[in-house]
């Protein structure tokens, strides 16, 4: 059997590709100065493949309509970035207000944490802050449904952001200028630029994988197909949609902490409403309710964003002929036109609410064979009366 | 009386505004019975059985499942005022549950109009209720630190599966299926939450003579099975008369006969209000 063969063979496959992937990686890491565009790409791919398969959890696998991602990265982002900026230069970054005095005791306290360290605190800290606010904002918010709740999470995002730059909390997340000097992903060899944010992206989206697997997980699923029946079959709604969304926010300040530690500074435009339209297209485009739709097409619209379709944005001659159109800004239109395409053709994304496995992939040639056949089968069937009817005349 | 009742309604009241849909409703369930619910359209039937369930909260009266008071209510607020139901029984307690609340005390309930979870298989279709009894938190499950009790859930589901008949389409989507199988899915899954009282709305609706024959066989074998107790709307009188031990009639909220088929079938009062004649 064709397709027990390839059951046995994705393993395999899936193993290699892993280790494809991690030589790649590698590789570009020790040629990184060649490759600035590439690694710049991946890593933020990797970043906003953790938000993606984060804002997937509650958006596509348990309908609740959540746009308040951007809120949820800000917070883990200004987190991440306050505590991991070098304390001895952290008083040139608030040069204008000065540091809170218990922020420097709680930098002085994790000062005794190695570097590395110090950033997966970091990271974790934000995640488990973004978690409470998601769970008390979620008390009241998650009752509501559909549009309700995506305009409910929409304000309490612009709230943070709000928040972040009043000028109440200057001597805290300084205000509206922002932070800088935030240590980036490499360590001190210069190594790790891409292993780091891809270890962190693939360790958080193995585990939201897990929780989408699990019982839980499937609980989810039924409230997003039909949430009277869910609730009719013992699945208590309130405790669920919390769940999702607090495992949400927690995986999404994650990623806005590797933002933060991507973009080296941060204020609190970074974070605007745009920031969860871009995440809300890339699950709309990798497909909703698929993990690995979401993955591909993070890296897929990373780059096309901002590499592929770069050359539209410079002027070209031929000869003497400027070619028309191309300026800057240019390479947004194009996009914006893609992305039409891609909604036009694939409806329910990429992937739809598929996963992508080798056994797909691997039968193809023969779910063509077998089409092809069929389709003549058809055909020759349609040709089959006419002939008959000939020959009894 | 010998035995508690499974199920007692007391005065149940459900009123949406100035709308009585359900007034007064007096009824009990015996364990083991099987007991149909009928009445013309718009009587409150569905009505009811959402107030059982927690869907609605019922505006006046009290619901006992197995001698424990399920629901508990009174008109109060602005319902005070507005109140026009039947005023018996007085009630000063509020007891509210949710539905799956409900459920889990043993409740199951199947729907009017189909609702499966579509896109799902079948078979997650029936793990899925048994989530509702999961020991495991959140956290031992995603790291599946309770495998044992996860292959509980998957063996069970196809155990259930296979007693049903529904095994060999496992791993179909549940909307690919025909529609007599989907009722018969949408039972299964209403057992696989361990229920001791099953609400069947209108479980024959849309099925030929045939198909409900099957589903009439189906609903006696899984109610020796799982020594279920059965309430049931339904509007084919073939399949009422033929399976239930005791029928109750409501019309407008109100009910206007009670008792075994023979019974209702001869009664003046249900003939006026299926044929709108005076009595």
């Amino acid at each position: 059997m064709p397709l027990n063969k390839h059951r046995k063979l994705s393993p395999v496959l899936s193993l290699a590709a892993l280790i494809l992937l991690l030589v790649l990686l590698i590789i570009l890491e020790q040629h990184q100065s060649s490759n600035r565009m590439a690694v710049a790409v991946l890593q933020k791919g990797a970043i906003l493949a953790v938000a993606a398969v984060a804002m997937n959890l509650p958006n596509g696998f348990t309908g609740i309509f959540s746009l308040g991602m951007a809120g949820f990265m800000s917070i883990g982002a200004y987190i991440t970035a306050i505590l991991t900026i070098p304390t001895d230069t952290i008083e040139s970054v608030y040069y204008i207000s000065g540091v809170a005095g218990w922020v420097m005791n709680l930098k002085r306290a994790l000062d005794v944490l190695p570097q590395p360290l110090l950033v997966l605190v970091a990271l974790l800290i934000g995640g488990l802050i973004a978690a409470l606010f998601a769970f008390l904002i979620g008390i009241p918010v998650l009752r509501f449904k559909s549009d309700y709740l995506a305009i409910a999470t929409l304000g309490f995002s612009e709230i943070i952001r709000a928040l972040v730059a009043s000028p109440q909390l200057d001597r805290v997340t300084n205000g509206s200028y922002g932070l800088k000097n935030i240590p980036g992903f490499a360590t001190a060899s210069g190594s790790g630029v891409l292993l780091i944010p891809f270890a962190i992206a693939a360790v958080c989206i193995f585990i939201m994988i897990l929780v989408i697997n699990s019982s839980y997980g499937r609980a989810f699923k039924a409230i997003r197909e039909d949430d009277i029946a869910a609730e009719a079959m013992g699945i208590n709604l309130l405790k669920h949609k919390e769940l999702s969304f607090v495992i949400s926010s927690f995986f999404t300040a994650i990623s806005g902490g590797m933002l933060a530690m991507y973009m080296r500074s941060i204020d609190s435009k970074t974070f605007q409403v745009a920031l969860t339209y871009d995440i809300l297209l890339i699950v709309v485009i990798g497909g909703m309710g698929s993990v690995t739709g979401s993955i591909i097409s993070a890296f897929l619209i990373t780059a096309a964003k901002e590499w592929w379709l770069r050359f539209f944005d410079q002027t070209l001659y031929i000869g003497n002929w400027q070619v028309p159109l191309l300026r800057t800004g240019f390479r947004m239109v194009v996009f914006s036109i893609l992305l039409m395409v891609v909604v036009l053709f694939y409806r329910r994304g990429l992937m739809g609410d598929r996963e992508f496995s080798w056994e797909d992939i691997l039968g193809l040639p023969q779910r063509w064979r077998h089409r092809r056949v069929a389709i003549a089968a058809a055909k020759a069937e349609a040709a089959a009366p006419k002939d008959g009817g000939q020959n009894d005349a | 009386m010998p035995d508690t009742p499974v199920l007692e309604l007391e005065h149940v009241t459900v009123q949406f505004g100035g709308v009585v849909a359900v007034d007064s409703l007096n009824l009990t369930i015996q364990s083991g019975e099987i007991v149909a619910l009928i009445g013309p359209n718009g009587a409150g039937k569905t009505t009811a059985f959402n107030a059982i369930t927690g869907v609605y909260k019922p505006t006046n009266g009290c619901i006992r499942f197995k001698g424990d008071i399920l629901e508990e209510n009174y008109p109060q607020g602005k319902m005070r005022k507005l109140y026009r139901g039947h005023d018996n029984g007085h009630y000063h307690e509020r007891l509210e549950r949710t539905p799956d609340e409900i459920c889990r005390l043993g409740i199951a309930r199947t729907f009017q109009n189909i609702r499966l979870f579509k896109q799902l298989t079948v078979f997650e279709n029936v793990l899925i209720a048994y989530h509702s009894h999961i020991q495991a938190s959140i956290f031992a499950s995603t790291f599946r630190l309770n495998h044992r009790e996860e292959r509980q859930m998957r063996d069970g589901a196809m155990a259930l599966l296979d007693l049903v008949g529904l095994a060999d389409l496992a791993q179909e989507k549940a909307d690919n299926l025909p529609y007599g199988k989907q009722r018969h899915l949408e039972i299964a899954r209403a057992l696989a939450t361990k229920p001791e009282l099953l609400l069947l709305d209108e479980p024959a609706a849309g099925m030929n003579p045939q198909e409900t024959d099957e589903l009439t066989n189906f609903i006696y074998d899984m109610k020796d099975q799982f020594k279920l107790t059965i309430f049931m709307i339904e509007h084919h009188m073939n399949l009422v008369m033929d399976i239930s031990d005791r029928i109750y009639v409501v019309d407008f909220g109100k009910r206007i006969a009670d008792g075994r088929p023979e019974e209702i079938q001869s009664n003046p009062a249900v003939i006026s209000a299926y044929l709108g004649v005076q009595a």
